[in-house]
Order: structure tokens, then C-alpha cells, then sequence
């Protein structure tokens, strides 16, 4: 087992590498899930309308109700599910990084990290549903 | 049009779009938006949701190759991801009250841009006398060429960062890396060796993108339907990519790529013209 003090800019790399990996193939995995079932209960039905814009509900645009779908086994909720794991995956990275530099001791870049990561916790829990 | 059939054009669609992206460097996101507007006629929101889930798919899956090789400038990216992060999300706060045939002419004016950088000389040197700010920062790093790192400096950091806000804001309004706009940044104002500046790009595209995508996400712009056939095509196609790169030279591919690029890019702003947004 390595010392803290051992904790090098490579052992990070190595780590957010994984993380990024794992992060995105979990995240095509649930997509994929919830693809198949989607497409064997809608694959014969016609295509909704996407020409035109006018929103998802709130089913696949809140946190809560993603998570609430796709536990009652709503397909096209599990591919949202998908959908967040992926956008978690970058912010995660962030977050490792965090720890990684604090571990390292480097106040500068856990203060850059820091921002980053408020900067993107804002834009998630921040209201800015406008 | 059957969801099953539809599913599959567009699966295959994107498969092609993340192998050429990431053959060309171009990401699978410029290739999206075009294939499911021109060819779909989806309403450019709901391709600007799927195009920037593509976007993070194909940065997270490549980046983590890079990242182990060491050729990622990790501090430099995080350094950088202040400028692109804020900027993304101010992008996708402004994209609210942008007309949509705005955005597709914006789209395909930063879309020649894109292809122009793509096939122009990039920097190979690297910088021996940086700037005291880069020094300061721990922006100097090094990279491996064969067997031995070389180490290399950077100057200009405000201007880089200045940039960076600049590439974060397009990334936010249109729903692309802003690839092109990054390696801008590093490259020509940065001094970066282009192997450091490329992948760093890719590595930071993720983050810019999820910054963003997390707003349009809640404001609905995010179509289930739409983001499982990109997101796997793309990733798909990403994957098929990287492992040919190391196998053939896509010099010409690239050429004749960006050719297609600018066509479709005036496509793009033609109908934007004639508001068939």
C-alpha cells in the first residue's frame, strides 16, 4: 500500500482514466437495456413527432422523476437514467481529481478544481431552468 | 416510419459520424446535428441535446487512453475548465433566447471554421521559454515521443484563457466540443506541442459538455428516443476509430471529409437563411 506522500500526477492519471472508462461503458450499458426494451414494446409504432419542439415532461427532465421511471421499469426511462449516468461520468472525473490534488497537497489546483466543480453544480442544482 | 427502423438508420448514422469524427478529429457532435436536421428534419434543440450526449461519449471513451499514456496535460486541463465550464453554461442560458435559424447559421459558419482547422499546419515545437504566470500555475509539463518525455512550456495564459470562454460559449449555444476552438486556443496562442493540445482538448470536451448538457437536460431538450441510437453509435464508432488510427494515416481521409463538412456547413446556413429552421 502506498503513503499519501507517495501519491503521484501518473497514480491520477491512472485513476481518472478508469473512471472515465467504466464511467462511459455504464453508462451506454443502461442506455443499451432500456433501448431493448423500448424497442420491443414501441419498435412497430410511428415515430413521434421531433420536427416539432415542445419539450419532455417532467418524467425525463427532473432527477427525481428519471430515477422514479425507471425504477417502475419505464423504458424510455431507463435510457434517461442512461443519459444522467453519463453526464455524472465528467463531473465525477472532477470530483477524483479534487480528492487527488488535495491528497497530493496541492492548494492551488484544489482551489481550480473547486471552482470547476461549483461552477458545474450550479448549473445542475442552480434553478437555471429558465 | 417505424421507431424500430428509424432507430437503426440513425444507429448506423452515428456509428459513421463517431468513426469519421474520430478519425478526423472533428468529434461525433458536428456530424449529429446536420444527420438529424437535414436528413431527419428533428428540430435543432432536440439535436442539440443528442449531439452534446455524443459529445461526451466520445470525449470520455478516448480521453481515457490519452490520459494513461500521459500525453494529457491534466492541470492545464483543469486550469482551462474554469474558462470552458463557465462559458458553456452562459451558451446554453443564451441559446434560450437565440432564434433557431440563428443557431444553424452560427452552426455552420463555426462548422467551416472547424474543417479549415482541422487540415491547417498545427505546431509541432515545443516551447522552451515559457511565461512566469505558466510557471506559476504548473501549466509546463512534459510528453512522450518514442521512448524519452520531452518537456515543454507555455506563454500566453490570459489569452488562452480568454479563448477558452469563447470556445465554452459555443459549446453551450450549439451543442458541440468546440473542438476546433480549443486546440485554437492551446495551439496558436498557447504554444502547445499539437499531440498535448489535441488530446487535452478531448479530454476537456466532457466536462464542458456535461456542464451544458445538465441545463438543457432539465429544459427538455434531451429526447430519450433520440440520445440511446447516438449515444451508442457514436461510442461505437469512436471505438472502431481509435483502433484504425493506429493503423492508417487519414491524411486524405480528412481532406476529403472536411470538403463534405463545408457542404453540409452550407446547407446549413442556406436553410438557416430561408428560416426553414
Amino acid at each position: 500500500m502506498k503513503k499519501i506522500s507517495e501519491i503521484k500526477d501518473k497514480d491520477v492519471d491512472l485513476l481518472v482514466a478508469y473512471l472515465l472508462r467504466y464511467g462511459v461503458l455504464l453508462a451506454s450499458g443502461i442506455a443499451l437495456l432500456g433501448g431493448i426494451i423500448y424497442l420491443i414494446q414501441h419498435g412497430q409504432e410511428a415515430i413521434p413527432d421531433y420536427t416539432f419542439f415542445h419539450g419532455e415532461e417532467d418524467g425525463y427532465t427532473t432527477y427525481r422523476g428519471i430515477v422514479e421511471g425507471a425504477l417502475t421499469g419505464s423504458a424510455r426511462e431507463i435510457i434517461q437514467l442512461g443519459v444522467l449516468a453519463l453526464i455524472a461520468t465528467p463531473i465525477l472525473r472532477v470530483f477524483c481529481s479534487l480528492i487527488a490534488f488535495a491528497l497530493e497537497r496541492d492548494k492551488m489546483y484544489v482551489l481550480i478544481t473547486l471552482i470547476v466543480l461549483s461552477v458545474m453544480l450550479t448549473s445542475i442544482f442552480g434553478g437555471l431552468k429558465v | 416510419m417505424s421507431v424500430l427502423i428509424f432507430t437503426l438508420i440513425l444507429l448506423l448514422g452515428s456509428y459513421f459520424a463517431g468513426l469519421l469524427g474520430s478519425l478526423t478529429g472533428l468529434g461525433g457532435g458536428v456530424v449529429v446535428i446536420p444527420l438529424l436536421t437535414l436528413v431527419f428534419g428533428v428540430d435543432i434543440r432536440y439535436a442539440i441535446g443528442a449531439a452534446l450526449l455524443a459529445s461526451i461519449a466520445t470525449s470520455s471513451g478516448s480521453a481515457s487512453a490519452y490520459v494513461k499514456e500521459g500525453i494529457t496535460n491534466v492541470r492545464l486541463g483543469m486550469f482551462l475548465e474554469i474558462a470552458t465550464t463557465v462559458g458553456a453554461v452562459v451558451g446554453a442560458l443564451i441559446a434560450v433566447y437565440t432564434p433557431t435559424n440563428t443557431i444553424a447559421i452560427l452552426f455552420g459558419v463555426i462548422l467551416i471554421f472547424s474543417a479549415a482547422m482541422t487540415i491547417r499546419k498545427k505546431n509541432q515545437d515545443a516551447l522552451s521559454e515559457g511565461s512566469s504566470l505558466a510557471a506559476r500555475l504548473k501549466l509546463n509539463s512534459t510528453y512522450p515521443v518514442g521512448d524519452k518525455e520531452v518537456a515543454y512550456k507555455l506563454k500566453n495564459v490570459g489569452a488562452g484563457f480568454s479563448l477558452m470562454t469563447f470556445a465554452g460559449v459555443i459549446s453551450g449555444l450549439l451543442g458541440i466540443g468546440s473542438g476546433a476552438l480549443k486546440v485554437l486556443a492551446m495551439d496558436t496562442a498557447m504554444h502547445i506541442p499539437f499531440k498535448v493540445s489535441t488530446t487535452t482538448s478531448n479530454f476537456m470536451i466532457g466536462v464542458t459538455a456535461a456542464a451544458s448538457a445538465a441545463v438543457y437536460l432539465q429544459r427538455g431538450y434531451m429526447d430519450p428516443g433520440l440520445a440511446m441510437p447516438v449515444i451508442l453509435g457514436v461510442l461505437a464508432g469512436a471505438f472502431t476509430g481509435a483502433k484504425l488510427l493506429a493503423r492508417m494515416n487519414p491524411k486524405i481521409l480528412r481532406i476529403i471529409f472536411c470538403v463534405a463538412i463545408v457542404f453540409v456547413a452550407l446547407q446549413m446556413i442556406y436553410n438557416g437563411i430561408q428560416h426553414k429552421f
